[in-house]
């Protein structure tokens, strides 16, 4: 039990952080390098979703991130939503085109998929960018609405802003957390391990994988909304392939497949391109080099450290796993003999 | 239990199983022999729904299962090793049989964001049954261990345990002897004999001929994907066809 | 000139277009589908090493004052080296990792080729010097000598590349994997040898190909993202590992391209690529050519 209540400690104790991070943290400039750090982790864990957990590469989150922002930021523009429903809306939208390239983009395999989404990534880019009569084209979208206010209680304030984020932020740790640790998420890692002996133990891969699939989309459209309503004003930028290349590079950083990845990936690569000079002018001669090397020597990236320095503690059992194992075996070998 | 008939699988020019018919009795031990590339795997995989057969049919508790998709197959009561294991080396030996048991589960997605109480309870049966079926093959104890610290012998029985975990009638074994020294064959043989005393039937594919002559109620014969001789050891043993055809395997496999 | 006469000439031109267009794709293409054959990486920096060797024949000409084809040879030995360089740090530690590792390698290499070539050249658009600049008139047809230039050297390259691949032992090795994986056994060759020389063709055709087109187009650093993403959609169309699939699949691809884009719309122009993509794999998720089980 002891573990569990330290865990829970710690939980505890990063919440209450995150709560009061705005009220240490008032320089509005930082607060949102924060937020949006915030809204990148979102959007990533919904790639941690697919290719963490899942082990495939999607290359369209940035495509669907943009659905997510052009889809809230229109509806409050042209139709006068209110944010909420907008963002509702968001994500009901990224979930049903999620859902359809789904069904095509799964039938195909390996490297096939990666090109595949990669294409339909590259396609709602273009769209956004190119639609000058819906979407504005490069001159992008301005005066988009936030979220408004509750009651008396302001939420287009800064502080208020970081508040819906955040709320956001550990709702997606929160199910990022759940899925992995349940019959769901096992299933997922079960298809990422081996396809064959997922389906071999009864696991219907193609339904598992776009239940992925979708929520990485979902994930990526609330993230967009999210950030149409944060920035008020929204480009084609955010939905090229590169934003998936920074999602990728978040990933990697902060540990693939892992509950912390996403958001310390996000974090600190914000952070060390904002406060330090060199990174700001050579941001990719560093995070480029720095990708390789952690993808072929380090793939588990920093959330694995800590299981890293175990692994290596468990080395030095090894030679007590050999002869517990002799001994089991032996004495269920004689048993099964006398039997 | 399982009724095979005429089945065929067919790759590209190439018949890698060709009109192979033959049944399988309840709590019986199965042995499927021949040379290398003879189309042992490509029957099982057709068996265990892996692939679609080009032609004939597939019987299991007199339900036609000939287009039965695999994850359909487990659920219906097979279970299936691979020739080589495809366990997840990072994890722990638990975590990696766990999963035996959500086959049998219904919680989705939901019931694990809001922790519903059948998702509590069902998770603990998942974990249940992984330590029974852990137990049952004798490693309990390595548990936790990560499937990359245990020996080759520990894994296999490992991938028998995830398989025990789905709650199977019958289960195929591919050369699940394959790479153990004779002493661990042995005692792998002493487990297959205790499945079959605990009501399971076995199907397994093996090269090492002690222990198909000594552990197999029956063994079919393959030969270039067609089968060749069906019988008892003995019969088997005596069969011309099979000496001809295995002559090379045979020496092979006693040399081993 | 009536009014057919001008539709006509109109056609002719984009087919014009296309052939100068197609090209260069099929050349880039060529190089992706060699590596891919070979060793199964979708090499998403190879659009990258496109743009580096332009940048490097770019440098040669203004700073070092080279003449246009010592340029030339310049940046493709260059990118020759740079390829190897990357098939031996990058993609041979790989070789057993899961398929998606090298991806993702690839894909930082890319970033970090986009960012030197920003900082070294800047962010902004620079046009190559051509000492082939001048138009030539057909009948009522326009093209400049640099375009046929492009077509010439693009076909001469095919050309020499299908001579090495049919004609030498370590290029129908090359071929013999890229084509069907299992035949490469049999050659004896050390495959760490076939995935160097592969590496180091295809980065030279992708050098060839950018000091051929880009004094006709325009020099900037992420010049290499469409012309990859294109390269891909092209060489999934041919078959990936398919040389033949990758030289007729840039020509289709880019008469599309200039034809669509002349009658439809150029605006959606670098949509067709990747449109004719998604629906190709949603009806055949295998891709055309793909071998029957
Ligand atoms: N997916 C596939 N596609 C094409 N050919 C295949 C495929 N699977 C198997 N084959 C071919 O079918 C034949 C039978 O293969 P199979 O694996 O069933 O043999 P096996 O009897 O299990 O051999 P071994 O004893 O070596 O395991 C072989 O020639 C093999 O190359
Ligand atoms: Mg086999």
């Amino acid at each position: 039990m002891k573990p569990q209540v330290w865990r829970r400690a710690g939980v505890s104790l990063l919440l209450v952080l995150g709560l009061a991070l705005p009220l240490v943290v008032s320089n509005g400039y930082y607060q949102q390098v924060i937020v949006l750090a915030y809204i990148w982790a979102i959007a990533t864990y919904g790639m941690n979703i697919i290719l963490g957990y899942t082990g495939l590469l999607s290359l369209g989150q940035a495509g669907f991130f943009g659905v997510g922002a052009y889809t809230a930021a229109l509806l409050m523009l042209k139709l006068n939503w209110n944010f909420w429903p907008a963002l509702l809306a968001a994500l009901v939208v990224s979930l049903v085109l999620g859902y359809l390239v789904a069904i095509v983009s799964l039938r195909t395999r390996g490297h096939y998929f990666a090109i595949f989404t990669m294409a339909v990534g590259v396609i709602l880019n273009l769209v956004i960018d190119r639609w000058n009569g819906l979407t504005n084209g490069e001159v992008g979208l301005v005066g988009v609405p936030g979220p408004g206010s509750i009651g008396p209680v302001s939420l287009d304030s800064d502080l208020g802003k970081y508040y819906v984020v955040y709320v956001f932020l550990v709702v997606a740790v929160w199910i990022a957390w759940s899925l992995r640790h349940s019959l769901p998420g096992r299933a997922l890692l079960a298809i990422r391990n081996s396809e064959d002996l997922a389906e071999a133990i009864g696991t219907p891969v193609m339904r598992f994988k776009r239940l992925a699939f979708v929520l990485s989309t979902a994930f990526a459209g609330v993230a967009g909304a999210l950030f149409a309503g944060y920035m008020g004003y929204l480009g084609p930028d955010v939905t090229s392939i590169n934003m998936t290349f920074n999602m990728l590079l978040y990933l990697l950083i902060g540990g693939i497949g892992s509950i912390a990845g996403p958001l310390l990936g996000a974090l600190i690569v914000s952070f060390l391109t904002q406060f330090l000079q060199i990174f700001q002018d050579y941001q990719m001669l560093i995070f480029g080099p720095v990708l390789v090397l952690l993808i072929i020597f380090f793939p588990g990236g920093l959330a694995s450290v800590p299981r890293l320095i175990r692994r290596r503690r468990a080395r030095d059992h090894a030679a007590a796993v050999a002869m517990a194992e002799a001994a089991a075996i032996e004495g269920s070998g004689s048993a099964k003999e006398g039997a | 239990m399982l009724n095979v008939e005429g089945l065929t699988k067919q790759f590209g020019g190439l018949k890698a199983v060709d009109d192979v018919s033959f049944h399988v009795e309840p709590n019986t031990i199965t042995a499927i022999i021949g040379p290398n590339g003879a189309g042992k795997s490509t029957l099982f995989n057709l068996i265990a729904g892996a692939l679609p057969p080009t032609a004939g049919r597939i019987e299991f508790e007199g339900r036609d299962v000939t287009h039965a998709p695999a994850h359909e197959m487990a659920r219906l009561g097979i279970a299936r090793t691979f020739q080589t294991t495809h366990l997840f080396e990072e994890d722990t030996v638990l975590d990696n049989v766990i999963i035996g048991h959500r086959l049998r589960t219904r919680s989705g997605l939901w019931d694990a964001v809001v922790r519903s109480r059948r998702h509590r309870a069902e998770e603990r049966e998942c974990r249940e049954r992984a330590y029974e079926a852990l137990r049952f093959v004798g490693i309990e104890s390595l548990a936790d261990m990560p499937v990359r610290l245990i020996s080759q012998e520990a894994k296999k029985r490992a991938a028998i345990a995830l398989g025990l975990a789905t709650q199977p009638k019958l289960l195929l074994l591919d050369e699940i002897a394959g790479g153990l020294n004779p002493e661990e064959t042995q005692r792998v043989m002493g487990l297959i004999r205790k499945l079959v005393e605990h009501g399971y039937t076995v199907c397994f594919v093996e090269h090492k001929m002690h222990m198909v002559m000594s552990l197999a109620d029956r063994i079919i014969v393959l030969h270039h994907g067609r089968k060749i001789a069906e019988g008892t050891p003995d019969e088997v043993r005596r069969n011309p066809d099979v000496i001809e055809a295995y002559l090379g395997g045979a020496a092979h496999a006693a040399g081993e | 000139m009536d009014e057919w006469g001008v539709a006509m000439t109109l056609l002719l031109q984009e087919i014009l277009n296309g052939i100068v267009v197609g090209s260069i794709y099929s050349l880039v293409a060529l190089g992706l589908t060699l590596v891919y054959g070979v060793m199964e990486i979708p090499n998403f920096a190879h659009g990258h090493l496109y743009m580096l060797g332009a940048y490097i024949a770019f440098f040669l000409l203004t700073s070092a004052h080279f003449s246009y084809w010592p340029a030339l040879l310049g940046a493709v030995v260059v990118l020759v080296v740079v390829g190897l360089l990357v098939e031996r740090l990058v993609f041979n530690p790989l070789r057993k990792a899961p398929q998606v590792n090298a991806m993702i390698a690839s894909v930082g290499v890319m970033l970090f080729l986009e960012a030197l070539a920003q900082a070294i050249w800047g962010p902004n658009y620079l046009q190559m010097p051509t000492p082939y600049g001048n138009v030539l008139h057909i009948g009522a047809l326009s093209v400049t000598q640099q375009q046929l230039l492009v077509v010439v050297a693009a076909i001469v390259m095919m050309v020499l590349l299908n001579l090495f691949l049919k004609r030498t032992m370590i290029g129908a090795a090359i071929e013999a994997v890229a084509q069907h994986r299992e035949g490469a056994l049999l050659v004896g060759i050390p495959s760490g040898r076939i995935a160097m020389l592969t590496f180091a063709i295809a980065s030279g055709l992708a050098a060839l190909a950018a000091v051929l087109v880009t004094p006709i187009n325009l020099l900037f650093p992420a010049m290499g993202t469409m012309v990859i993403m294109k390269a891909f959609v092209i060489i999934v169309l041919g078959g990936m590992g398919s040389i033949p699939g990758a030289i007729l699949g840039g020509y289709i691809l880019a008469l599309a391209e200039s034809i669509g884009g002349a009658y439809i719309s150029t605006n959606y122009q670098d949509l067709i690529a990747f449109a004719v993509l998604v629906l190709i794999l949603s009806i055949r998720p295998a891709g055309l050519f793909a071998r029957r089980a």
